[in-house]
């Protein structure tokens, strides 16, 4: 690991953000649908009055100049005006984006704990009732749509059982002064326990939802790998050794099992983004996917465009975090 | 025999697979004195490390001891208790394997591993545990000198891919005699090495050997190896052993057929214009086979009495045989 590799992985960045801009930028101009319009809705406005906002949005003048207006403001980090919040998009997706960062590590704790562990006894009871089980589960976790799961959640946890809240993500009385502005953690750091409890009953509805496909993965990926690497000599010279079974277990095989597991975990974590806009709109989570629904709807193209560039830009930046994990887990390889 | 560090009789290990129940290992009987080198000589699949598994305790399903004893220094091992084979393995029974490149874990330091093997068994290390630790470490690097890994010290916190093939062997030799083992394994210890470097690694099991006065059984299918380096010989074939004696004598004048023909097939330099002769035929398939000569199908001498069950039989000069008419070619 070095600078000059962290370089060249943010030199990579440049192509990926031009291609990506473009892409989105063209999607947009051929999708039918026109924010002027939406905005508008039925209300009665002259002709002269519509032209002026869309003068004032930017919105007349033809695609390629907005292209290049758009790219050399995005140069300087002005991405625009959100066309409803009337504020610098960057600023309202800074707003939305704690609530995301704090539903999709609630995601990827959850999917962690329960895969590794359950992948680790799976291989080890192979052909098991156990192994049967959670090989049936994870098929079903992979397969069932995120919005049609989310919604049987709250239908039996929240509406028939009254355990859990319906949607949100926290009450009004649990606002606590921000510090991380992740409410769980600040909800702690000011001694708020009443807080802590209700925001930790409001995501873990949504994180279930949003992390059970990337368990189900991880759980058959941690399985395979546990399965490979149980097969392997070191294990049986371990054995040979007369080392206790747990620490064969988890120090010699978990550990190289590991490898791939991370690897896929730190992946997977990009492909949460996609999944938070589908579960943050079934619970009504106050957070990023939400906003960017919201906006596709009505057409709100400087935050789409924004928002759309903070995906790819983490996207990348987590490829480069699994191949740092990756050497950090397997001394064979060196960045 | 009551100073026999190893006395295994009438071993029966089989496999439950889905063609069938091979008989991987069917009435093995053999012993090793204390100090003794015992070489296992055999093709793959004729039980040689199967026997050996059995005797570390590592059979796993579907893979299971049906029937025999294994007495390791008087004490039966045949369904011993997990946690004692657990604390017998690794002290007093060692094991190496054939690649010391896949034996040994990529992700940890060679000092670790042999350090985990110390901390596993060593009762000399004593007070808390970092401070066991280092002492482990001392003794780390004291085995690492022994099996002459060059300046050691610096090697410690290596990776094993860092080192060469020879190197890595070495240091799966230092691991399994970490606790000063009374019965030492290796299962085709030079068969991944290539041959100057085949040669240094059996010098220096032997020379260890001597220094630490343990026995060692070597498994190989090497008979150049076995006639270097074994006081005597035990020859696998398909399960059983065929033919068992000091190595010299079994060389020098083979009484079992199979092992004749080992022995043929062997080149020499000293005639080099004579053809190598091959064994014809194939090993029998170990799923419910007849009660018969196993060797019967390949073998030149076969009469209709090799059908029925041969057992093993005592020669002179302690050699023991299996085949009915070994008696012939006697004297």
């Amino acid at each position: 690991m070095n600078v000059g590799k962290l370089i060249e992985r943010l030199l990579q960045l440049i192509p990926v953000l031009l291609g990506v801009s473009v892409i989105v930028f063209v999607m947009m101009l051929v999708t039918p649908g026109d924010p002027v319009e939406i905005m508008l809705g039925d209300q009665h406005v002259t002709e002269e009055q519509e032209q002026a906002l869309r003068h004032d949005m930017g919105l007349d003048l033809p695609p390629h100049e907005r292209f290049f207006k758009f790219l050399s403001n995005a140069m300087t980090g002005d991405f625009g005006l959100s066309y409803y919040h009337r504020q610098p998009v960057t600023e309202v997706i800074a707003s939305r984006l704690p609530a995301t960062i704090e539903l999709s590590l609630a995601a990827l704790i959850f999917a962690l704990l329960v895969s590794i562990p359950l992948g680790v006894l799976a291989a080890v009871r192979k052909n098991s009732i156990l192994d049967r089980i959670s090989t049936v589960t994870s098929l079903f976790g992979v397969s069932m749509p995120g919005f049609w799961f989310g919604i049987l959640l709250i239908l039996f946890f929240a509406v028939n059982l009254r355990w859990l809240p319906v949607s949100g993500r926290a009450g009004f009385s649990s606002e606590v002064e921000p510090i991380t502005h992740l409410l769980l953690i600040d909800s702690l750091l000011r001694g708020r326990v009443d807080a802590f409890w209700d925001a930790l009953k409001h995501i873990i509805l949504p994180a279930i939802t949003l992390g059970l496909p990337m368990a189900s993965i991880l759980m058959r990926v941690t399985r395979a790998s546990m399965l490979d690497v149980l097969n392997c000599d070191y294990i049986t010279f371990a054995e040979a050794k007369g080392l206790r079974k747990s620490q064969i277990l988890i120090k010699h095989a978990l550990r190289n099992a590991l490898i791939p597991t991370v690897t896929v975990a730190a992946l997977q974590t990009g492909s949460l983004l996609g999944g938070n806009m589908v579960v943050e709109t079934v619970f009504g989570w106050p957070g990023l996917g939400r906003l960017v629904v919201e906006s596709i709807f009505v057409r709100n193209y400087p935050l789409i465009q924004a928002a759309v560039l903070f995906y790819a830009v983490t996207y990348v930046m987590l490829n480069f975090l699994a191949d740092i994990l990756y050497t950090v887990l397997n001394p064979k390889v060196r960045l | 025999m009551g100073h026999n560090v190893l006395e295994i009789t009438d071993l029966r290990t089989c496999f439950d697979t889905r063609d069938g129940l091979v008989t991987a290992v069917e009435g093995v009987t053999l012993s090793l004195a204390r100090q003794e080198s015992l070489g296992v000589v055999g093709e793959s699949g004729s039980g040689k490390s199967v026997t050996f598994a059995s005797v570390m305790g590592l059979i796993k399903a579907p893979g299971f001891i049906t029937g025999g004893s294994i007495r390791f220094n008087g004490r039966e091992l045949v369904g011993l208790d997990a946690d004692e084979y657990r604390q017998l393995r690794g002290k007093e029974i060692a094991m190496t394997m054939q690649d010391a490149l896949t034996a040994l874990n990529p992700a940890y330091t060679v000092s670790d591993q042999i350090i985990e093997a110390l901390m596993a068994h060593d009762e000399t290390l004593s007070g808390p545990r970092r401070a066991r630790r280092r002492q482990a470490r001392e003794k780390a690097l004291e085995m690492m000198r022994l099996v002459g890994i060059p300046a050691a010290e610096t090697r410690l916190d290596d990776y094993p891919h860092q080192f060469s093939g020879g190197m890595r062997q070495r240091i799966m030799i230092a691991i399994a005699l970490a606790c000063k083992p009374t019965l030492l394994i290796a299962d085709e210890p030079t068969t991944a090495l290539d041959v100057t470097i085949q040669a240094q690694v059996l010098d220096l099991i032997a020379e260890i050997r001597e220094r630490l006065g343990m026995s060692v059984v070597l498994i190989t299918h090497d008979l150049g190896v076995v006639a270097e380096h074994c006081d005597r010989v035990a020859v696998m074939y398909a399960g059983q052993v065929v033919e068992c004696g000091p190595t010299a004598e079994v060389i020098a004048n083979p009484l079992h057929p199979y092992t004749q023909g080992l022995i043929a097939s062997i080149p020499r330099m000293s005639d080099l214009r004579r053809r190598i002769k091959p064994i014809l035929g194939t090993v029998p398939s170990l799923i419910d086979l007849p009660t018969q000569c196993r060797f019967m199908d390949r073998c030149d001498r076969a009469r209709s009495r090799c059908r029925s069950l041969i057992e093993m039989r005592d020669m002179d000069g302690g050699r023991q045989v299996r085949c009915a008419m070994a008696e012939a070619d006697d004297g």
